[in-house]
């Protein structure tokens, strides 16, 4: 219960943090802390220092930038729930940020933590790479972006080098299209067994286009490519998009607990991949 | 240690700390405030719930530095000052909604938070709302209903504060 | 007609939904919870814990950790061997019972992964658990006995010094006692045209789970050591500090303040409150130990666990001859304070509100490299409950009636009363009719029945079930007697004491001790109504042996039927005893009073005088009768003469989804028979409680241990409790037929939801599914278990042994 000492520094700028970040082999980067604290309060990870990021203003917050959002790295799960520019454009980050954890948890945990954190059943990385967002790094030799689907590299692991830090994640808009985040758990304050993040463009009960992807249903989150594809031009019915839902397991590697051996994900993410795309399609 | 200063149950409140010290172990041990408590060490139970700048959080998973600088409420100043109960405190009363008692000062704050943000819930928002707190005697039955009757005395009192 | 008749009554408290007393401080958050209490100079204790089921100790560093910063001391069991006493199993089910020796600290040897082997104590909290982390421990590991139906084959032994896994066997027979016909006849009878139901069910592994993480401080510096523990037991611990470590039982007081639920849990001597009272007087400074919630699920004992084989014989129309029984029941590594007296509660249970001729219990406690299992919420009665429930369906299936028709065939009627059933026991009084009618106009059962066919016509992806229980139990443990017969540690009665303060305040001491129940609001119910006081002018004093020095607790829902009856007999002695003194003041005669309404009454004038009048004048004792001393405080121990058996119907709608596997709760209704009730506010909440932690039972919870013997659902990660979004609201009811076991005609009602809810949720799964080839699921009900059942897989597949690594790996991330 009580963390293993550590060295703690609050950046009050990105380049300060950087600079932390490079005078230890074993420092780590705290933003809302609500994935890290309970690793460090069980003992399970003791790092030398705690680069505090939190208190960096700039990196907070949602604006548009042309065709896109772009969302900083510290802006709560809660923030992007009701912020309306995310629920205008990115529906599914908003829907998939209301599943997070609980309220509480809601109200520090951040969006760019809960990417970089890499856990496969984190309800956000799937909701980011159905919507093709792009993670943007600042490291010593100035910023990089990286896309969505070469960020989450595996278990617990991204493409954020030991001394860099995520800052931003751009969004391409996808305005007007429907979005549902479908999440199966025994209880509620549970990480998502199965979870699908589905986002759709439909018009006239046919669904011109959708995006698909899947929480801990392998060692990233993981794109329904398969699916995505033979959904395009389907209709919003049960009928109309089973066949499609039915490819989610495809080349899937799911995780095998107490909560459910591989082969039942594999079934569960065709169940919610169905009920996922038509409430996206508002079928 | 790392000095903090912060605003704790309306006291500026100052100390050097140790960077691990969580908030809800500063509050308890070097406050005094024993009246927030800790039921688990992963975060699941709430019982260590309090607000930090006017939102609900679990104090087990802050660290006293990263609440540098902010305003935190605790149960312990929930009552006015003369001990006038919060609504909130009225209804689990009123409505049996503990037991025990353990977990009820987190299921306090985050029923206070929920309501802040919401003022006439429904049953099925009430419970959502309340998934981050565990509970073992009541078996929520009475806790939601508290929340409910305390929306209810809220808005009448908000009401009886527009009619004066 | 007098002035003081013409006074209206007060109007009776007992009844009253009376707000709680205890909320107060609850909701202010000006509790006492044990780890809230500081002491001037007190050290902090951290333990380190055996990562091995089964290992012998072959070495223990501590050398490190006594030099790191602010550490008092280091010990390991071999320094505290003299001091550090026993902990012992106080109920013993048979004079040849095996069972291990439990040191709190191990000595050489570790038999469950979380067994404590060493301790650090340091100035904080956090420098102590810094330096258990030097603690440098070798072991050599053993085959661990993990599997409960091996551990009983003696394949691996738990304790190779015993010999066998086997602690005990235990045997109720209806005809050896002469209760009933041989079960073995009956079984012939049926197989021979009749209906034999052959299950096997599985109780799985619980954890109690209370919310207060247990916690506790010794210190040594006083005249008497004081102990404040988060405890259900402060008498019973007491006497066994006493009993086992050598300090003279008048030099230890054990408080129990504010506790935060127990559930059974908290019905246990503890290891840590042991190794806590050693070190405190090894070193002679406070000190205080406080578990994690992590330590608490690994060492806490858990609950349950248990394999049932059981034989049910009916005639082909469906009424039920008779039962036979055999338990496996996992002790896990060590035998507790109840142990295998837990199991074998159920002897009593498992036939249930029935009529039979026959019925044999046989039970065997197994001794395994896991967790020790004692009391948890119901203790014995759920397990049975369950078992004759499950079977009650499928009987009905088997005959092809409604499982509510079934059971009515077979239950006692209400005019039958009082009943000795097959197993022995007298049923006071109870009416399964009237419960049962009530629940079901509730219910709308026709309605849902119509709706359930509707349906399963229609193919609905989603199913509807209707799951039913009507249980009985034995509540009020216990007459001293039977629990003197069954070779039971201690008795069962319990204690009470009035105090009249001269101010006409009453202080009520009680050796009950309550965690979370409400005492304080019902005892307090029920002397102001004896005494005729106002309800607020009583104070319910508990939980300290310095001021209640004489209880025995806090558990299988006794404390109103047991030491309700203890206050209402000390506030009788009161008003007997004053009553000498009144007609002294009022120059009457002690024949011509009455008492009623607080007041002493001269029969047939106006005159007379309050209780709190006669306190005053007790107080100054400037004028009382010659031969009387000048005091009218009273005592009272009452043993109880029998159990009381509260009984009632739940009923529960599920649907099912048939694709996923996932179950909802749909409706919930019961209607409890707890004979009279003293404040229906708290025992509405503690139905709601009870019925949620039954149907945590059978949907959530489980303790898993992988095949090295780790706890898998070692946290709340992991260990599912339910949240207010996984479950809803109830609709609940009583009919009322009082005991007639005690004058307050109370029954018990603490464990009545949890042991009826279990069987009335599978029962509902099962009903919603059995259309599609199912007819039974192992809890929990997992929705992985059900779709699979649903695919033609059996009743569930075993868990996977794995927990998800969400706080693990993270040495490499960002």
């Amino acid at each position: 219960m009580i963390p293993a000492r550590f060295d703690y520094v609050a950046a009050a700028s990105v380049e300060e943090a950087l600079q932390a970040l490079s005078q230890s082999d074993d420092a780590k980067i705290i933003a809302g802390g609500q994935s890290l604290l309970p690793v460090l309060r069980l003992r399970l990870n003791a790092p030398e220092l705690l680069v505090d990021i939190g208190r960096i203003d700039s990196l907070r917050g949602v604006r548009e930038d042309g065709d896109a959002l772009v969302i900083g790295a510290l802006t709560t799960h809660s923030d992007i729930v009701t912020d309306d520019l995310v629920r205008r454009h990115a529906l599914l980050l908003s829907k998939a940020a209301a599943e997070v954890a609980d309220n509480q948890i809601r109200h520090r945990g951040t969006f760019g933590g809960s990417c970089a954190h890499a856990d496969p059943a984190g309800d956000m990385g799937s909701a980011a790479l159905a919507m093709d967002a792009e993670f943007v790094i600042a490291g010593a030799g100035g910023t990089r972006t990286v896309p969505a689907a070469d960020f989450f590299v595996d278990l617990f692991e991204t493409a954020l080098g030991e001394d860099e830090i995520l800052t931003e994640i751009r969004v391409p808009k996808k305005t007007g299209w429907g979005a549902h985040y479908e999440k199966f758990v025994r209880v509620a304050h549970q990480w998502p067994i199965v979870a699908v993040a589905a986002t759709v463009n439909a018009s006239g009960g046919t669904i011109n286009e959708a995006k698909v992807a899947l929480t801990n249903m392998g060692s990233t989150p993981l794109r329904a490519s398969a699916t995505e594809a033979a959904l395009s031009g389907a209709t919003a019915t049960e009928d109309g998009v089973r066949a499609a839902a039915d490819q989610a397991g495809e080349g899937t590697n799911p995780p095998s607990d107490l909560n459910g051996a591989a082969d039942y994900r594999r079934h569960l993410a065709t169940v919610l991949t169905r009920r996922a795309v038509l409430a996206a399609a508002g079928a | 240690m790392t000095r903090i200063n912060l605003r704790v149950d309306q006291e500026n409140v100052s100390d050097d700390v140790e960077p691990r010290m969580l908030l809800v172990q500063y509050l308890r041990e070097k406050l005094g405030k024993t009246g927030t408590v800790i039921g688990c060490d992963t975060s699941n139970c709430g019982a260590c719930t309090v607000h930090l700048n006017g939102r609900s959080v679990k104090s087990c998973n802050v660290l006293a530095v990263q609440a540098d600088g902010a305003v935190i409420d605790t149960i312990e100043r929930l009552a006015d000052d003369d001990g006038t109960l919060h609504p909130v405190q009225v209804a689990f009363r009123e409505c049996h909604g503990l037991q025990c008692g353990f977990c009820t000062p987190g299921m306090i704050m985050q029923a206070v938070d929920l309501l802040n943000e919401n003022p006439s819930p429904t049953e099925h928002e009430v419970r959502v709302g309340l998934e981050g707190n565990l509970c073992r005697c009541t078996g929520y039955h009475n806790i939601v209903k508290s929340v409910l009757y305390a929306a209810e005395l809220m808005q009448g009192a908000s009401k009886e504060g527009a009619n004066a | 007609m007098t002035a003081v008749q013409d006074a209206p009554a007060a109007s009776p408290e007992i009844g009253r939904d009376r707000r709680r007393k205890e909320d107060q401080r609850l909701i202010t958050g000006r509790t006492r919870w044990t780890d809230n209490i500081s002491l001037p100079g007190m050290l902090h204790m951290a333990i380190v814990r055996s990562p091995h089921a089964h290992a012998r100790i072959t070495g223990i560093d501590l050398d490190a950790a006594d030099k790191a910063i602010n550490i008092y001391d280091v010990f390991d069991g071999k320094k505290l061997q003299d001091t550090m006493g026993v902990l012992v199993n106080a109920w013993p089910i048979t004079p040849e019972q095996q069972a291990p020796t439990h040191y709190p600290l191990a000595v050489d040897r570790v038999a469950f992964a979380g067994q404590p082997v060493a301790v650090v104590v340091a100035r904080s909290a956090a420098e102590a658990r810094d330096a258990a982390e030097l603690v440098d421990i070798e072991y050599d590991v053993l085959p661990a006995a993990l599997d409960l139906k091996e551990a009983a084959e003696d394949k691996v032994l738990a304790h190779p010094d015993l010999g066998t896994n086997k602690v005990a066997f235990w045997q109720l027979d209806s005809a050896g006692q002469g209760s009933g016909r041989a079960i073995d006849e009956v079984i012939a009878e049926a197989r021979d045209g009749g209906i034999v139901i052959e299950r096997e069910y599985r109780q799985q592994r619980l954890i109690p789970a209370f919310m207060e993480p247990r916690s506790v401080i010794v210190d040594p510096t006083g005249e008497q050591i004081t102990m404040w523990s988060a405890t259900q037991i402060p008498h019973i611990t007491r006497f066994l500090l006493a009993a086992t470590t050598g300090v003279p039982e008048s030099k230890i007081r054990v408080i129990a303040p504010d506790v935060g639920g127990g559930f059974g849990g908290k019905l246990q001597t503890t290891p840590e409150e042991w190794i806590t009272w050693a070190v405190a007087r090894w070193i002679g400074k406070p000190v205080k130990y406080t578990e994690t919630r992590s330590e608490s699920l690994v060492s806490a004992h858990h609950g349950r666990d248990q394999w049932q084989r059981l034989t049910l014989a009916a005639t082909k129309e469906g009424r039920v001859t008779g039962l036979k029984v055999d338990l496996l029941a996992d002790m896990g590594a060590y035998v507790g304070v109840v142990g295998g007296g837990v199991p074998v509660l159920g002897a009593w249970m498992f036939n249930a509100i029935y009529k039979w001729e026959a019925y044999q219990f046989n039970c065997t406690p197994v001794l395994t490299n896991k967790t020790w299992v004692d009391a948890y919420r119901g203790a014995g009665r759920p397990e049975a409950t369950y078992a004759v429930e499950r079977l009650m369906d499928e009987l009905a299936v088997e005959v092809g009636m409604d499982p509510l028709e079934i059971r009515e065939m077979n239950w006692i009627k209400h005019e039958e009363f009082p009943f000795t059933t097959v197993a022995g026991m007298t049923y006071d009084s109870g009416n399964y009719e009237a419960a049962t009618a009530k629940a079901k106009e509730m219910f709308g059962y026709d309605a849902l029945r119509a709706e359930q066919k509707e349906r399963r016509d229609r193919g609905d992806r989603v199913q509807l079930g209707i799951g039913i229980s009507t249980f009985t139990e034995m509540c009020g443990l216990a007459p001293s007697r039977v629990l003197g017969q069954l070779n039971y540690g201690a008795g069962g009665w319990e204690h009470a004491t009035v105090r009249m303060l001269p101010t006409g305040k009453v202080e009520v001491i009680t050796g009950a001790s309550a965690h979370g129940q409400g005492h304080e609001t019902a005892f307090s119910q029920i002397v102001a109504d004896r005494l005729g006081v106002p309800f607020e002018d009583v104070e319910i004093l508990h939980g300290d042996t310095q001021v209640s020095h004489k209880g025995l607790d806090t558990y299988g829902s006794r404390s109103l039927v047991v030491g309700g009856e203890a206050l209402v007999l000390a506030a009788d002695k009161v008003i007997e005893k004053a009553k000498p003194l009144a007609a002294h003041l009022l120059e009457a005669n002690v024949e011509d009073l009455e008492f009623g309404n607080g007041r002493y009454s001269v029969r047939g004038t106006d005159q007379g005088m309050g209780i709190a009048e006669v306190a005053l004048a007790t107080f100054a004792a400037h004028n009382y009768p010659e031969g009387m001393e000048p005091g009218i405080d009273a005592e009272s121990t009452y043993d109880p003469i029998n159990f009381s058996f509260p009984h009632g119907t739940h009923l529960c709608a599920a649907e099912v989804d048939t694709e996923t596997g996932q179950i909802t709760l749909r409706k919930y209704v019961c209607c409890d028979d707890i004979g009279n009730i003293i404040n229906p506010l708290i025992v509405s909440g503690q139905v709601h409680g009870g019925i949620v932690q039954g149907i945590a039972q059978a949907l959530w919870e489980e303790a898993v241990y992988d095949d090295s013997g780790t706890l898998v659902s070692g946290s709340f990660v992991d260990y599912l409790l339910p949240t207010a979004a996984d479950t809803i609201s109830f609709e609940i009811d009583h009919t009322t037929s009082p005991s007639t076991t005690n004058t307050l005609g109370t029954k018990g009602v603490g464990e009545a939801g949890t042991i009826a809810a279990t069987p009335a949720v599978v029962n509902a799964v099962v009903d919603a599914i059995r259309h599609l080839g199912v007819n039974d699921i192992v809890m929990p009900m997992t929705p992985e278990r059900v779709w699979t059942a649903l695919q033609g897989g059996g009743r569930g597949t075993a868990t996977v042994e794995a927990a998800e690594p969400h706080f693990e790996g993270q040495e490499d991330s960002r």
